[in-house]
């Protein structure tokens, strides 16, 4: 009987069949995954923890079976939370089958985390995956050979050409079935080792029973496994420390074990031991027929990771990713824009046909679905370019060579090479870039990673900063205009790198001290992208995902937008009320009442900014947009603005609190109050003394 | 065959080690074990980033780039 469900695992009846599916990273077991499931899958996170995980459902010969996608490991030692989880859903969760995904091309490092799994559990079946990339680098492997090896079932499979999938499920059924009964290898330790596991064995079997396999667990608990111990308290409710008796025997056991080996540590010789073992059988069972079958991959890595061509090639394929979205987003984000507002007026057709109060149709109507219909029409299109392309670089196997080629920088700052995936990331939207945060393992810097995401423009603030930069560049004419505006952009993102580096630096010195802890990078085999899976993916994981949680803030904001903008007190509204409260201040630094205003009330997504602000200077009750940057400059100038202002607000738009999706993303991922709140204020009061700075040394030198 | 052993930051690109033993410690140690990097393991030193402090090795059919700092706790006998 599994018992998945203490793991969140949804199980709708007691016939359901539990499979997980573990791996090394970068073996396509989201691929097969994938593949199995199609669309019949749901995300989440593991209970209390947060890492992701991801369950899906198929059918077979008219049985249920519930696929559990663990998270990717390198082994199940318990070095992280992610292996953690791993070992505890195959140890307690007791799936009915272990589906173990092993990258054909890399096979012998994938039978480490293999190997381990067989220690724990009989019920495994091998995935060797990416037989097609194996079979142009000319590796060939002797599945029967390696399935004998290994006394397990094993299937070949190319998941993206969806070939072998068939056979996976036809071994997975007859092993859940009991009709297949794998009798895996079992690694043999030195003899010391073996008796002093054998003496303990026993005595665990009488604390546990069959619950967990003894022998393994006997295993860590000589290595002084002390997550073992507080996981089968929590799962089964033993608590060993507290047993003097086992307490005595394993003392004796690890007596009798001493030093024996080359690092005097007894983690090395159980380590080495299957390492040994995973050496052997792949040296038995693979053949490769050509020794320069990763040459091109050593190729491309000499041009993207090159000295001199690496960086400019980055920036150049980042460039032409902002080109195509922002070019690309233009004429769908006027259609949809087109088609809401052509339906806002048939809702206000409707309305005033069914009689309902004027007010009523405001709120509803200009209100909430105007704000809505905004944030969709100037969202969804850039994401639904931006995360296609965005992915398919990163099934290229392109973003760990960024990595590489700027773990210096980040380095210096004290954070994570892989914190520049995470910026790309947060160029198309900073909530996604957040999300992605997950890549980095270690929780200093993946904090460090959280709380700076938002200092690089995302997607929704580049027609902002587009747009001042327009109307401060303006005196200027023609091609030299769209130039200053496009070089203008060009150093916010870099202003924003840079203050990304030095923010991270100034939180590893303060509230997240710590030195850079390790960094281990792999960079795997170039792949050839699955472009419609790609498509599809995105647009469900990132794309929709992200513009739900876009929508669940713009309505009630929306709401607050219009009841501020047509509630007054004296004939002055509530909006003109706050932005004159806020004004003295908003002007010491460099912005005025009604700027500051905008970003508060464009919280939800910063699209909205400047909509809002017209909105207010026309003393309109609801958000518009001008024909052309004249007409906006001249309002703006109306209003008292200088260049100043222009280039205050676009430090400000760089540099204050992240969106409303981006808090509620932030809120998720670092399940605390207190990171999400450092989260607003750090790039608040960034954005605050900046704006000073600029401000006064403007006006100190007269420049104004 | 040079006998004397070097640390894996010190291997030119393009060349060949073996590794006879590692001084790191706690989870980088334990990481790198379940890379496969024990005794005897053959090690190859790849590229170089542009600033130098990461270097990319081959490692039991794998790429795995190191920090500087990671790659000195690894002990290595040069033999090409």
């Amino acid at each position: 009987m599994s018992k998945a469900d203490l793991f969140g695992i949804k199980i709708e009846s007691a016939d359901d069949i539990v499979v997980a599916l573990a791996g090394n990273p970068n073996t396509g077991k989201s691929t097969v995954f994938n593949s199995l499931t199609g669309l019949n899958q749901h995300t989440g996170n593991w209970p209390g923890k947060t890492v992701a995980t991801a369950q899906g459902k198929f059918a077979y010969r008219s049985k249920n079976f519930i696929l559990v996608d663990l998270p990717g490991t390198y082994s199940l030692f318990a070095n992280s939370i992610e292996e953690e989880i791993a070992r505890d859903f195959i140890c307690f969760g007791k799936p009915h089958v272990t589906v173990v995904v092993a990258d054909a091309t890399c096979l012998e490092r994938n039978l480490n985390l293999l190997l381990q799994i067989m220690e724990i559990t009989n019920r495994v079946v091998l995935c060797v995956n990416l037989l097609d990339e194996a079979k142009r680098k000319k590796i060939r492997i002797d599945l029967q050979k390696l399935a004998d090896f290994l006394g397990i079932p094993v299937v070949g499979t190319s998941a993206r050409n969806k070939t072998g999938l068939e056979q996976l499920k036809y071994v997975v059924e007859q092993v859940a079935s009991k009709k297949i009964r794998p009798t895996p290898f079992i690694i043999n330790y030195s003899q010391k080792l073996e008796k002093a596991v054998q003496s303990i064995t026993h005595h665990i079997q009488n604390l546990v029973g069959n619950e967990i396999n003894n022998k393994w667990a006997a295993l860590r608990l000589i290595e002084g496994d002390k997550l073992l111990l507080s996981s089968m308290k929590d799962f089964l409710g033993l608590d060993l420390l507290q047993n003097d008796q086992l307490q005595k025997e394993l003392f004796a056991a690890r007596s009798l074990i001493e030093t024996v080996n080359t690092f005097e540590d007894l983690s090395y010789e159980i380590t080495a031991a299957i390492v040994w073992a995973a050496e052997k059988i792949s040296q038995n069972v693979v053949t490769i027929e050509d020794n320069s079958y990763n040459q091109l991959d050593r190729k491309i890595d000499d041009i993207l990771t090159s000295k001199v061509f690496g960086i400019p090639i980055m920036i150049a394929l980042l460039g032409l990713v902002f080109w195509i979205t922002i070019q690309g987003a233009n004429l769908p984000s006027n259609l949809l824009a087109n088609g809401f507002f052509w339906f806002e007026s048939r809702l206000t057709h409707l309305f005033s046909q069914l009689g309902t109060p004027i007010w009523i149709h405001d709120i509803l109507v200009l209100g909430i679905y105007r704000t809505l219909a905004w944030v969709i029409s100037v969202m969804l299109p850039p994401m639904a370019i931006f995360f296609p392309l965005f992915t398919l670089l990163e099934d290229l196997g392109y973003l760990p060579r960024v990595a590489f080629n700027l773990d210096h920088y980040f380095k210096k700052a004290c954070a994570h090479g892989k914190q520049a995936l995470t910026m790309c990331m947060g160029f198309g939207c900073n909530a996604a870039g957040v999300i992605s945060c997950r890549i980095i393992d270690s929780p200093r810097e993946r904090l460090i990673a959280i709380i700076t995401n938002n200092f690089v423009p995302c997607n929704g603030r580049f027609p902002t900063l587009i747009a001042i930069a327009g109307i401060v560049g303006i005196g200027a004419a023609g091609a030299y205009h769209s130039f200053t505006a496009a070089l203008s952009v060009l150093t916010a993102i870099v202003l924003g790198v840079i203050i990304t580096l030095l923010v991270s630096k100034i939180l590893s010195n303060t509230v997240l001290k710590g030195l850079p802890s390790s960094f281990i990078l792999e960079l795997p085999p170039y792949r050839k992208p699955q472009v419609g899976k790609i498509i599809v993916r995105s647009i469900f994981d990132r794309t929709l995902f992200v513009l739900g949680r876009a929508v669940a803030i713009a309505a009630p904001a929306g709401l607050l937008i219009w009841c501020m903008a047509n509630f007054s007190i004296n004939n002055v509204s509530l909006l003109t009320h706050c932005a004159q409260f806020l004004d003295p201040f908003a002007k010491f630094i460099g912005l005025d009442g009604y700027i500051m205003m905008a970003f508060i009330l464009g919280l939800p997504a910063n699209e909205i900014v400047i909509p809002i602000l017209i909105m207010s200077y026309m003393a309109k009750g609801s958000m518009l947009e001008l024909e052309t940057l004249t007409e906006m400059r001249q309002l703006f100038i109306e209003n008292g603005w200088t260049w100043l202002t222009g280039i205050c607000m676009m430090l400000f738009s760089l540099n204050h609190w992240p969106c409303g999706t981006t808090l509620w993303t932030i809120r998720r991922e670092t399940q605390s109050w207190k990171w999400t709140w450092i989260s607003f204020l750090v790039p608040t009061i960034t954005g605050i003394v900046i704006c000073f700075i600029t401000a006064w040394t403007v006006r100190l030198l007269k420049l104004i | 065959m040079s006998s004397c052993l070097n640390s894996l930051n010190q291997m030119p690109i393009g060349s060949l080690g073996i590794v006879k033993a590692l001084t790191a410690k706690g989870f980088i140690y334990r990481r790198m074990l379940d890379l496969g990097l024990i005794y005897g393991t053959k090690v190859e030193a790849l590229r170089r980033n542009s600033a130098g402090d990461l270097t990319a090795y081959q490692i039991r059919g794998a790429v795995i780039a190191f920090r500087l700092e990671e790659a000195e706790k690894v002990l290595v006998e040069q033999i090409i």
